[in-house]
């Protein structure tokens, strides 16, 4: 077999991988326009631009918290503990607001718990070789325990005048700024990923963590690391979140992993790790985030929202699957 | 030497058992009525849901697999036959049993089919049943509450109502207890199990079906969870939407900390029935103990992570064993 | 005869592995399957285990023609593999190892009879002469063990054919002869078999016939007594043995490393030695013997309980292996496709992945940077391969190897550690492998090489060092090293 035959097969086989990866892209990009298009059929509401804009306040804090957690599913780990990091930041900010903070103090404090639960939970997974989504698991309860034990069954509603920027507020009166934070951030971890050294450490430790080991990759740095930052970026939302609704309650952010978990998955990125992009994860924002505000519009309610949404996840990756395994069984019987 | 090894084996169990003996105690010790006879039926009533629940949850994990769905499944079931008491009240509590189990088992199936069948990974799969699930029972229940005074008698009494000493509730967990353990033990299909967690490739090389063994896991989770979807119902009687919202995690923590690992293949009946009552009781005690209610998760929390770390302990290798025990031979020296 | 094969052939994609080969094995003989890696032999084997079908040809066993779809099917007609890596159920006890798939069942419910396996065990175990408990666990096992227990599952299924690859691989020199003793036994008990080995001396010890492929042809077969190592390496190769093992004479200078009172709590003790600039540090010992566990403490990526290290003199304290590689150690690991090399990337991010920080303009990757890096050392260990484009997994085990040796060559060490690095190569890549050394040594480098091929150490090494159980057990200059002094250190006697 000539080397030519060799190199066409063989790039062929290459950029087949690359065309499936995107064509979960072209997918969603499809899903997307069809879930405007039914949308805009339900509710004349929904084509308005000024509300396709407003509705990304519903669903900007969450998707800010599924970028890191791209990453840390691509190193092939996992955190279900980031709805309680998010509570247990937004009850000390509350704590912080109660205590006469000024703004700057009340955002570092969201900050610091964010950034200190992440640190927790990385070094417990890398010093006890424990898997993530147990240890998680349990932080998911400490840290919400946490949180409900202090606020127990109030409200903490005391912040500065200032603080409801970030929620509330409008860049030149059309972009809200929880929206503009979430677009600079999605090009940051975007570029992040696919185009830095870092980045291209999370895809080997993802691909195949032992060998990046011995390959000099300081995994354990980097496993800590995506935690930390995973626990800053909760923060972040948190601080987002607060702000926005002006109150906190025990109740906070409450199954907000899952659904960040699904923006992740729904967006291509493999649960198996190595593989996976941040436009894909931002077209899946988009997908989940105004498909749930067009069946808002209609007044469907949020619990049969989410079945949808779990119908959509089920299906994006039992489709190719069974796609696949069809066509493997056509071609075997021809 | 057979029955030495499979003592160092038994050792988690027994730790397990000797630090729930001395959890009881130290409780006793803080809040002697939480020990009245009384009290502890109480506990082990309500202890039944999660004993029940991690029977499903093993066999599920030994497959290397994860159920998310077991509290939405429970939940629907249960909003189900509330509505089937109400309608027909005349309906025994053997018919409620039996249509529990059928409709879990048929809610697992789903959940097998897109495991075994389309092959979707588990996490995944399930996490997107439990959230269709639970829509389902708002489509169900338009949202509404099921209570007390709408369910039937026969529905009602079951799972309380004492038979040979002990309530009807922990007779079920008992026998379901005393299936899975011979299940797992004394049965193909449950040895399946073990192989197709423990090394799938192997297992196929051997002409286990993996396929089978996964659909199987998830049919009894299912079941399993139905059936506690009646019990549940039952017991508290109420249904709604949001019922056991939240417990899939701690099913899981109870498995784990009963020392079934994550990773397949590895797990003992004695282990997660004890996990879940050890859990249980730290959740039970802490209003006796005078702790704060609103501490309950933080402490819950905490005991996980603390259970985790023993685990974790207890498992790591110490590197494989290649120095002898005795003295080495001479070097022989020739440079 | 029991198994005729013959007109195999089977194409995968581009390649034609195999091309009209032919197998027999007769009852109560030993058939010597010999070749390269790449040569076919392990299709032919997972052909005839009902893993692959054949394209075309005839599998006639007992006179009566298989066709085999599954691997169930060919365990069902008795053909059994045991394998270089014995797939085992850690968790689970030997005699459910022994029957899984087919648990004994008893009893008016079917239930499984724990008793009647444990007994069955027991008399499957003493057929081969071993003495196990059938309760042990299987991770309490040790590699020949697991073999042993591999022949013994074997027998469960009444298998009349028994097909041994590459079994040595990790046995020590008695445990050598136990096999030796168990083929016989088989042998005496009717059995045919057929044994593949790259290791002569088992060749001429144990089989009566033999069958030589290469490039996926049927080349050679006939008795072994009218035939040498010499002819066979010639049937095999198409070359002659010296050409293999190339030593090139270079200049040894200073110590570049000083290794002293490097412990483990269970793997290794007292380990102190140096190593020179330009040498070539022969590590020899059997599989187990600890020199794997103690080259990963020494690059850091294990702790050692207590050693200390000494770089050109100066202490280099390294936790991890990006410390190491800062001052210029490499290890290129044993487990080539699970340490080494990550199938699913392409040669290229393979090759770049642990210079990642030379090459990047910043933190930025600099992708035309990492391609040309490939390129170089695709062409300088002549990698077979398309592009560097190309997924590794889809490489030939030889190629997925310089892959590996090619990305820490990128690194630009000083030292570095090779550990069975020609372990399940071709000859034809083995002395392409060992050139490279020649070369490396040559340009200053300094080379720790573990191996548990002794030709090979003898071959190439300026010095020995050999392990037994975790321990020193022997050090030699080449001059003086025979193969009967380095053996006998190896077995710690």
């Amino acid at each position: 077999m000539n080397k030519q035959d060799t190199r066409n097969t063989n790039s062929a086989r290459v950029t087949s991988l690359r065309r499936w990866l995107a064509s979960w892209e072209a997918a969603l990009i499809l899903l997307l326009a069809a879930v405007i298009v039914l949308n805009s059929l339900l509710s004349p509401y929904f084509l308005d631009w000024l509300n396709l804009i407003d509705s990304t306040f519903s669903f900007s804090e969450q998707a800010l918290i599924a970028l890191p957690m791209a990453y840390l599913i691509i190193a092939r780990e996992i955190d279900v503990s980031v709805a309680s990091i998010v509570a247990l930041s937004a009850v000390m900010m509350g704590l912080a607001g109660e205590a006469g903070f000024g703004s700057w103090a009340i955002i570092c404090t969201g900050l610091l718990t964010g950034l200190l639960a992440g640190l927790l939970n990385g070094v417990i997974v890398t010093a006890l070789g424990v898997h993530s989504i147990v240890v998680t698991i349990g932080t998911l309860s400490l840290y919400r325990g946490i949180a409900v034990a202090i606020v127990r069954d109030k409200a903490l509603t005391t912040f500065p005048r200032d603080f409801f920027v970030w929620g509330r507020n409008y860049i030149g009166g059309v972009l809200p700024v929880e929206f503009a934070i979430f677009l600079i951030a999605t090009i940051i971890f975007g570029v992040t990923l696919h185009r830095t050294v870092f980045g291209q450490r999370i895809f080997a430790i993802g691909a195949n963590p032992e060998a990046a080991e011995y390959s000099g990759v300081r995994t354990k740095r980097y496993r800590i690391g995506l935690f930390v930052l995973t626990g800053l970026i909760s923060g972040l939302a948190a601080i987002l979140l607060v702000s926005r609704l002006g109150s906190v309650r025990l109740n906070i952010a409450t199954g907000w992993e899952l659904q960040v978990i699904t923006m992740v998955v729904l967006g291509g990125v493999s649960i198996a790790g190595g593989a996976g992009t941040i436009l894909g994860v931002t077209l899946a924002v988009f997908l989940i985030g105004w498909f749930t505000f067009g069946l808002s519009l209609i007044n469907v309610p949020g619990i049969v929202v989410n079945l949808f949404v779990g119908l959509m996840l089920i299906g994006a990756i039992a489709i190719p699957s069974v796609a696949r395994a069809l066509m493997r069984f056509f071609a075997r019987s021809r | 030497m057979s029955a030495a090894v499979r003592w160092i084996s038994g050792q988690r169990e027994s730790a397990l058992g000797v630090v729930i003996i001395l959890l009881l105690i130290v409780i006793g010790l803080r809040a002697p009525n939480y020990l009245a006879p009384a009290n502890l039926l109480n506990v082990l009533i309500n202890a039944s849901f999660l004993m029940l629940l991690v029977l499903g949850q093993l066999i599920v994990l030994l497959t290397r697999g994860i159920d998310l769905s077991p509290a939405s499944v429970l939940a629907f079931t249960g909003m189900f036959l509330a509505k089937l008491s109400h309608a027909v009240p005349e309906t025994s509590a053997l018919v409620y049993i039996l249509l529990g189990l059928l409709m879990g088992t048929v809610l697992g199936a789903l959940n097998g089919t897109l495991v075994a069948g389309a092959g979707i990974p588990p996490i995944i799969a399930t996490l997107g049943t439990m959230t269709v699930y639970r829509g389902l029972i708002f489509l169900l229940s338009g949202g509404a509450w099921i209570s007390e005074h709408e369910m039937s008698v026969p529905f009602k009494s079951f799972p309380t109502g004492v038979r040979v000493v002990l309530p009807n509730i922990v007779w079920v967990t008992i026998i379901c207890a005393f299936a899975a353990w011979l299940f797992l033990r004394y049965t193909r299909a449950g040895r399946a199990l073990y192989a197709v967690g423990g090394n799938p490739a192997a297992a196929r090389l051997a002409g286990v079906s993996i396929k089978r063994a996964e659909f199987l896991a998830y049919c009894i989770s299912g079941a399993i969870a139905g059936l506690c979807g009646y019990l549940w119902t039952a017991r508290f009687a109420i249904a709604y939407t949001q019922a056991a919202e939240g417990r899939e995690f701690a099913i899981i923590a109870a498995c784990v900390i009963g020392g079934v690992t994550i990773t397949g293949g590895k797990g003992t009946v004695a282990g997660v029935i004890l996990g879940a009552l050890f859990l249980s009781i730290i959740e039970s005690s802490l209003p006796f103990v005078r702790v704060n209610p609103f501490l309950q998760m933080a402490i819950s929390g905490f005991v996980i992570l603390i259970a985790v770390a023993v685990n974790s302990r207890s498992e790591r290798s110490t590197g494989r064993q290649i120095l002898p025990p005795e003295a080495a031979p001479e070097p022989r020296e020739t440079s | 005869m029991l198994l005729h094969a013959s007109g195999i052939s089977k194409r995968f994609g581009g390649v034609q592995a195999l091309s009209n080969v032919s197998l027999t094995a007769s009852v109560g003989e030993v058939m010597a399957l010999i070749g390269e890696n790449g040569a076919g032999k392990s299709t032919l084997v997972k052909i005839l285990t009902g893993v692959y079908q054949a394209d075309e040809g005839h599998i006639v066993l007992a006179g009566e023609p298989t066709n085999f779809t599954r691997p169930q099917d060919a365990t069902a007609a008795g053909i059994s593999a045991i394998h270089q890596e014995p797939t085992v159920f850690e968790d689970l006890s030997v005699a459910e190892n022994i029957f899984v798939g087919m648990l004994p069942c008893g009893g008016r419910l079917g239930l499984i009879d724990w008793s009647e396996m444990r007994r069955r065990s027991r008399e499957l175990l003493a057929e081969i002469g071993v003495d196990i408990d059938p309760a042990t666990p299987m991770r309490h096992l040790g590699v020949a063990e697991r073999h042993l227990l591999t022949i013994a599952k074997a027998l469960s299924t009444n298998a009349q054919l028994f097909i041994f690859d590459e079994p040595t691989a990790s046995l020590s020199h008695q445990e050598i002869h136990h096999l030796y003793g168990i083929i016989e036994r088989l042998k005496r008990a009717g059995k045919a078999i057929v044994f593949i080995s790259h290791k002569f001396d088992e060749i001429f010890a144990i089989s009566d016939r033999y069958t030589v492929l290469r490039d996926g042809f049927h080349v050679e077969e006939g008795r072994i007594e009218e035939t040498d190592e010499a002819a066979l390496v010639r049937s095999m190769v198409g070359r002659t043995l010296e050409q293999i093992y190339p030593k090139a004479a270079v200049e040894i200078g200073e110590i570049v490393l000083e290794v002293s009172g490097f412990r483990h709590e269970t793997e290794f003790d007292d380990i102190s030695f140096d190593l020179r600039r330009g040498e070539i540090l022969g590590f020899y010992g059997l599989i187990g013997a600890g020199r794997t566990e103690l080259m990963e403490a020494i690059f850091g990526l294990t702790r050692p309980a207590a050693g200390r290290l000494l770089l050109k003199g100066h202490p280099l304290r390294n936790s991890d292996p990006a410390d190491s590689m800062a001052a210029g150690l490499a290890y290129v690991p044993e487990d080539r496709q699970h340490h080494g090399a990550i199938l699913a990337m392409s040669i290229r991010e393979n090759v770049a992945l642990p210079s990642l920080d030379k090459l990047s303009r910043g933190v930025f990757l600099n992708r035309a940077a990492e391609t040309d890096l490939a390129d170089r050392y695709q062409k300088r260990l002549t990698i077979k391969a398309s592009d560097s484009e190309q997924l590794v997994a889809e490489l030939s085990g030889g190629n997925q190897q310089k892959v590996v040796v090619a990305k820490w060559l990128a690194s630009d060490p000083r030292i570095m550690i090779l550990d069975e690095p020609t372990k399940g190569i071709d000859i034809g890549s083995k002395a392409e492998v060992h050139r490279v050394i020649g070369q490396l040594v040559k340009g200053g480098m300094s080379i720790i090489l573990v191996s548990s091929e002794l030709e090979e150490v003898l071959g190439i090494a300026d010095r020995i060092v050999v392990m037994h159980r975790g321990r020193i057990t022997g050090r030699f200059q080449r001059e003086e090293a025979t193969a009967e002094v380095v053996m006998s250190a190896a077995a710690g006697t």
